[in-house]
């Protein structure tokens, strides 16, 4: 991995793609994906990175008796809770309130804004520490915040990273998986005043040097949340770092926002979860820290915040659950699976989506949470291939709901031309006269086409070729076959 | 309506209409090989867990099992595990650490079996639940735990299937001990070692019934990151080190 690391400064930084506003959401995708195909170099690392992932998750999978059954039990537990919604929500809300925490629901990113404003103001924050959290991507939480005046430190590697980038995560699961060692060096010497190094090792002390004093002297630690569980009122965090464990121990007051969709029913089902989480998003038997929060600190405990609140997310995740075809998409449990093994996400890289969650997941969910007419050409962005279906420890059905995606948004408005050439169709194939006439002058004036370019046929050939037609249809082929002898009929039939 | 009762309300109606049940995918008739199940509202269909119990990795049948399955995953993750047979030799295992380290300072709890391996260490302590002193959550408190070379906690459980060890607010020294110095050390007996994940929740849920600790967690060797090009990296920002020691006879 060195060479990588030696030719850091010759490959081009991609250009920082804030969340794109909806308009022109489909160009930009193209335009970038342009841009990323052409930086070979990081194509090629973040490709040799996936497969170094695949190898160690394929390891860990081996140590389960039964992958596929866990599958099914992993499922299971997340259709329970996302199919019973409403009661896993009150329930979890009742518990958790009784172990001294304060509930609030968000219908959308402005009102959750508002409730994490007013925390912060009402407790006289001034320094805000957090740890890696996709919600707060989702609403924009770190820009309204330093609108207000607040200092907001991003506590993990990758995300801290990213916030000195100026550049949303490029992956959901790992934020600065495209930035090679070298840049982050410049970057840390740039911000931190360190010395420059090439050691990955010494990259990380740096960071954890940096951050230590700021986890001291927060007021407020803003995390997320994986599993909120109805039964006992608890949120599950899966961290690698310690960084979340840290911001949710040394700051009196801990934020946690956490989609409505993170539902479990029962404790014992973090048993399956956690464990599949690790396998499917690292390649872990278990993620190093793994950890519930009932509340805030209770009496005789020594330290932790006095005040725990948890802000419930809606911002589009109803308007999934009303789609019952697609309801499992809310089974997600977010460990970037999907991702890894996409042959669109390791050509196209993350930023080029535009979204807050990349790959097959986000394409699927995303046109839900910010409109159709808008975000449709993702559903385009996949081969259809299944690959994320295959790596999904829930088992979403993800590549049929790009396909389910790509239905909805031409079933409102079919297109006039694809229409006609239905009904042209149509009529051809039913007519076999007709039907073998067309077929042998297409055959014929392939290669013109070929020649000519004519659109839209112009945009398929600019990166593909058109197969070479047969010299005979199938039907006459079949036609001049020679028949079989009749004598080895019957010993061909009798063979088992 | 309030945000509440609007997302509930939300919630509601789109569950009004039914979707398709677990593993079925929807717009397939024949189901994916996996055999169709009826929706049930208010009520699990199996167990998730009793039905995947047996499908997850391996915890052990067996005291000794369980043992063996323990030390090969806490290896795997690069923890270090040292099995002593008492108390005595434990202490010595802890001077000899504190001495070759040169730790200046180390901070623990008031547990019986954290207790019993101080006496003799070469280095000053710091008590977080000191009741006199700097409260563990002051800034005096924070700095001067920031600033120590190690923590030492008990545990509730180890757990053989994942490596893991469980931890909690309540009896093991609040929720910065464990995770703040750059070393952790855990001392436990091997009765603590559980098979599965499934059976320390258990645990836990039955020691604390009606009360959780606010902070309930389960670590998994010491603190690691990949974020940079994947290379593994300990230490990110939680310990660098993980020693466990398991003292067969606690009683000695």
């Amino acid at each position: 991995m060195s060479a990588t690391g030696q030719s850091a400064d010759a490959v081009k930084i991609p250009p920082p793609a804030a969340e794109a506003p909806a308009a022109g959401a489909k160009r930009r995708f193209v335009a970038d994906a342009r841009t990323f195909v052409r930086e070979t170099d990081r194509r090629a690392f973040l490709r040799r990175a996936l497969a170094g992932y695949e190898a160690t998750r394929d390891t860990q999978k081996a140590r389960y008796r039964d992958w596929e059954q866990a599958r099914d039990a992993a499922n299971l537990a997340k259709w329970n809770a996302v199919n019973r919604l409403d009661e896993m929500l009150v329930r979890f809300a009742e518990a958790f309130e009784a172990g001294g925490g304060k509930v609030h629901w968000a219908r959308d990113a402005e009102e959750a804004r508002g409730i994490i404003l007013g925390i912060v103001r009402d407790c006289g924050a001034r320094a805000i520490i957090k740890s890696k959290c996709m919600t707060s991507e989702e609403i924009h939480l770190n820009a309204a915040l330093e609108a207000e005046g607040y200092g907001v430190v991003e506590s993990d590697l990758g995300e801290f990273i990213q916030q000195l980038r100026g550049e949303p995560p490029f992956h959901f699961v790992f934020p600065c998986m495209h930035v090679l060692r070298g840049e982050i060096s410049k970057l840390f010497e740039e911000h931190l005043g360190s010395a420059p190094t090439n050691e990955p090792e010494e990259l990380t002390m740096i960071a954890r040097r940096h951050m230590r004093r700021l986890y001291v002297e927060a007021d407020v630690g803003i995390t997320g949340g994986n599993f909120l569980v109805a039964e006992t009122g608890q949120i599950s965090i899966t961290e690698n770092e310690g960084n979340a464990r840290l911001t949710a121990a040394l700051p009196r007051v801990h934020v946690a926002l956490v989609g409505i969709e993170k539902c479990v029913e029962r404790l014992d089902d973090l048993a399956v979860l956690l464990p599949m989480l690790a396998t499917a998003g690292t390649g872990q038997p278990l993620t190093c820290y793994n950890t519930l929060y009932g509340g805030p600190r209770r009496p005789g405990e020594t330290d932790g915040p006095r005040e725990m609140h948890v802000v419930l997310l809606d911002n589009g995740r109803s308007a999934i659950l009303a789609d019952p075809e697609q309801r499992d998409s809310l089974q997600c449990i977010r460990c970037g699976a999907c991702l890894n093994v996409c042959p669109i996400f390791k050509n196209v890289g993350g930023f080029t989506y535009g979204t807050t969650y990349q790959g097959p997941i986000g394409s699927v969910i995303t046109p839900h949470l910010r409109g159709l007419a808008d975000w449709n050409h993702l559903s385009q962005a996949s081969s259809l291939c299944g690959a994320c279906t295959d790596a999904c420890p829930v088992r979403i059905d993800i590549h049929h709901h790009l396909l389910h995606n790509r239905r909805n948004a031409v079933r409102g408005t079919p297109s006039r031309l694809g229409r006609a050439a239905h009904r042209a169709f149509a009529f051809v194939a039913a007519r076999p006269r007709l039907f073998a006439l067309g077929g042998a002058l297409f055959r014929r004036t392939l290669w013109l086409a070929k020649r000519l370019r004519p659109p839209p046929l112009s945009a398929w050939l600019a990166t593909r070729d058109l197969p070479r037609p047969p010299a005979r249809s199938f039907r006459e082929q079949w036609r001049s076959r020679p028949l079989p002898a009749l004598a080895s009929a019957p010993a061909a039939r009798e063979r088992p | 309506m309030n945000a509440r009762d609007t997302i509930l309300a939300r919630v509601r109606e789109a569950l009004s209409v039914e979707g398709p049940g677990p593993h079925q995918r929807a717009g397939d008739k024949a189901g994916h090989g996996h055999p169709p199940a009826a929706p049930v509202r208010g009520a699990l269909p199996v167990v998730a867990l009793e039905a995947a119990r047996p499908w997850l990795p391996d915890g052990g049948a067996t005291p000794e099992e369980r043992a063996a399955i323990l030390e090969g995953n806490l290896a795997r993750l690069k923890a270090v595990l040292h099995r002593v047979p008492t108390l005595h030799r434990a202490r010595d295992l802890l001077f000899a650490l504190a001495r070759e380290r040169d730790w200046k300072r180390v901070a623990w709890h008031a547990e019986a079996l954290v207790e019993a391996l101080l006496p003799g260490i070469p280095c000053a302590l710091h008590r977080v639940d000191a009741p006199a002193g700097p409260a563990a959550d002051s800034a005096a408190g924070k700095d001067a735990l920031e600033s120590c070379d190690a923590g030492i906690t008990a545990c509730e459980a180890l757990v053989a299937q994942t490596g893991s060890i469980l931890v909690s607010s309540a009896t093991c020294g609040g929720r910065s001990l464990s995770v703040l110095p750059p070393v952790h050390v855990v001392v436990a007996s091997p009765g603590q070692i559980v098979a599965t994940l499934a059976d320390a929740l258990d645990l836990a849920r039955d020691r604390h019934a009606g009360a959780m600790p606010s902070m309930l967690s389960f670590i998994t060797g010491p603190s690691r990151t990949g974020d940079i090009e994947r290379i593994l990296v300990l230490g990110a920002h939680g310990p660098k080190e993980l020693i466990v020691i398991l003292v067969d006879d606690v009683g000695s």
